[in-house]
């Protein structure tokens, strides 16, 4: 399957969990039921213990997990279970190091061979990512590239070279839910299609159903997060049908 | 592969929003390096606010007590705020109001670091914020309250293990939240690209001098140049301008805490392994995932998972050598300096003082060594008290 799948005729809702918490079991539960609450990618968190571009919420669940005893090797026997029975694209999304350590070129074709569609690493930018894309070429996952409201004259050459989608940052800062999102987004995705015709999806800072209406309504998706990972900190194993109620909201704002 | 390498460490790993300001970063002190105007004004900063040159002090009594080796001392405690810190702090705030920013954030573990961005933000006129662990802040209470009284506002981390690896971290995620006025002062030789770079120009003024003052007073290089080594900002200042001087032998001091064969180390090069955290490729304390290790050593300067990039390149082609010192070993020489030279070393210098008493000893009286005493100790008195089982109150 590949991630750009998930934009076909359709504005895409990528949702973000972070693998292991509270534990792997309710992670793999929590799978088919984000797909069949309306999610058309799913990016599954692999905890870091120093996530540097993530907010407050999503640190917590790093924490939570790695307490638990979440290991990058237990996430891809879990993916192993579950693969078959979903049926949307699944990406990775973790830090450099993560990748790096296990051996990139093992974790990638590992991450090939279990039915992964791609990889996103917000500590490796445009500058560093040969290091990963090459490989992640080799074995057929797209390398999704990040641009951010700060990134101006390095769109064009990020969108270029970009594969699968490309994630625009709404805001300056790290993920987390925001109460409004100031940044002049739209301009931003304007300039993206002008240089690319890979989808772009937005994300940091979405939470509401208003907010994802109106992010989705200048882009092709819109990506969320921490808005989750609080329903999974507030509800821990119970969680599944709070997720489940929320995205379903969220799938039909969009 | 990218800018900013030393063989295979270095880079710039960082988050896309901070792409742009690290290029702006670059550009300018691409520029202002090589500026005449800067320049004067940083060395008249160096030698009229900071009080170099530090003076090369022949450590005569140590040197006759331990029967080998000519020792002299590199007086970095002797700078203004007491620490190599404001070398690099006077810099790099310099070249942030150069580049037109008038806010300025800094990571600190001890709190030396923090203390020197906000001091020369007091003297610049920048506005100053500083992230620091909460468990340090409530170690170097002092030290927080030095910072407040030159004006910076104190931020007490409290993710992670809340030291100083998730001071930077935060930092960094400051940094990604407000980029136009603000600058982040680095305070060691780590980051992405161009940190490393420029924190080791700012601070090489120690081996210029070094090597000037030990000339004048021997008529030669010296054999051994010494330092500890955390991040690894002081040690590089003492080597770089010895590195193609193969007959200078370059020794860096890591914490071993309780011992490399123990959990409770920081001592990088012995136990860690290569990896990519906070900006750069280099060794870190990990796990076999890539997770970052809780580190620990007596001294809150050392207590950091990783080393400058420069650093793992001069122990990948074996120019300089790295040793791991532990708590008791630095506690110490701690006291040896103080006892015999009347001269309180930081602990983190301590950690270099201890290897100099190990092999000077079995050295020929006419070769040289030079310790950089980085700082001074008087913040560490109480810990070190303690660690003596005294409680005194600071």
């Amino acid at each position: 399957m590949k991630t750009a799948d998930a934009f076909n005729n359709k504005k895409a809702f990528i949702a973000f969990l972070t693998c292991g918490d509270p534990d792997i079991e309710t992670t793999e539960k929590l799978i088919p039921e984000m797909e069949r609450a309306g999610a058309d990618l799913i990016e599954l968190g692999i905890p870091f213990s120093d996530p540097t571009a993530e907010g407050p919420v999503i640190q917590a669940a790093n924490e939570r997990a790695l307490k638990a005893g979440i290991t990058t090797d237990k996430i891809f026997d879990m993916v192993r279970r579950i693969k078959d029975k979903v049926n949307i694209p699944l990406v990775f999304m973790t830090y450099a190091n993560v990748v790096y350590s296990y051996g990139t070129e093992r974790f990638i074709k590992t991450a090939s061979d279990i039915g992964m569609s791609g990889i996103i690493l917000p500590d490796v930018p445009f500058e560093e990512k040969s290091e990963f894309s090459v490989t992640c070429e080799k074995y057929g996952l797209d390398f999704i590239s990040l641009i951010a409201p700060t990134s101006k004259n390095r769109i064009e050459t990020i969108a270029k070279e970009a594969s699968g989608f490309i994630y625009c940052v709404s805001s300056l800062g790290v993920t987390g839910v925001r109460s409004s999102i100031s940044t002049n987004v739209a301009e931003i995705v304007e300039h993206i299609r002008n240089a690319t015709d890979i989808p772009v999806a937005i994300g940091f800072g979405i939470s509401t159903p208003v907010q994802a209406h109106d992010m989705a309504a200048c882009s092709d998706g819109i990506i969320i997060g921490s808005a989750i990972i609080k329903i999974v900190e507030k509800y821990g194993r119970e969680c599944i049908p709070h997720v489940y109620d929320y995205m379903k909201e969220i799938r039909q704002a969009i | 592969m990218s800018k900013g390498r030393f063989g295979e460490h270095g880079g710039q790993y960082i988050p896309e929003t901070l792409m742009n300001a690290v290029i702006e970063l670059e550009e300018a002190y691409e520029h202002y390096k090589n500026d005449k105007e800067f320049n004067d004004e940083l060395t008249t900063l160096f030698n009229e606010y900071a009080g170099r040159p530090s003076l090369l002090y022949y450590a005569e009594k140590m040197t006759k007590d331990l029967g080998g080796a000519k020792i002299y001392l590199k007086r970095e405690d002797l700078n203004h705020t007491g620490s190599h810190k404001i070398n690099n702090v006077l810099g790099q705030v310099l070249l942030a109001k150069k580049m037109g920013k008038t806010r300025v954030i800094a990571e600190t573990g001890a709190g030396q670091h923090g203390v020197a961005c906000a001091t020369a933000a007091a003297l610049m006129g920048m506005e100053c914020e500083v992230f620091m662990g909460r468990e340090d802040t409530e170690r170097q209470a002092l030290n927080v309250y030095r910072m407040r009284l030159l004006g910076a506002s104190v931020h007490p981390v409290d993710s992670g293990t809340a030291t100083l690896k998730d001071a930077v971290s935060e930092t960094m995620r400051e940094w990604t939240r407000r980029l136009a006025d603000t600058h982040y002062v680095l305070g060691s030789v780590m980051g992405p690209h161009p940190f490393p770079t420029i924190v080791r120009d700012f601070q090489s003024v120690i081996s210029k001098e070094i090597k000037q003052q030990c000339l004048e007073k021997e008529g030669r290089l010296p054999d051994v140049v010494m330092a500890c080594v955390g991040g690894g900002s002081n040690a590089m200042g003492a080597f770089y301008n010895f590195i193609d001087d193969s007959s200078v032998k370059l020794i860096g001091c890591e914490a071993a805490g309780r011992g490399i064969d123990t959990f409770e180390t920081a001592a990088t090069i012995s136990t860690g392994s290569s990896g990519i955290f906070h900006g750069m490729k280099s060794y870190f304390c990990q796990d076999e995932y890539g997770q970052i290790a809780p580190v620990y050593s007596i001294s809150a300067g050392l207590d950091y998972p990783g080393i400058g990039p420069e650093h793992a390149y001069l122990h990948d082609i074996g120019r300089a050598e790295y040793v791991a010192i532990t708590d008791d070993e630095a506690v110490n020489a701690f006291e040896y300096l103080s006892r015999t030279e009347g001269i309180i070393p930081a602990i983190e210098s301590a950690h270099a003082v201890a290897h100099a008493i190990k092999i000077a000893p079995d050295m020929p009286k006419d070769k040289i060594i030079v310790i950089n005493i980085s700082g001074r100790g008087d913040k560490d008195c109480a810990a070190i008290a303690r660690y003596r089982g005294e409680d005194i109150s600071e």
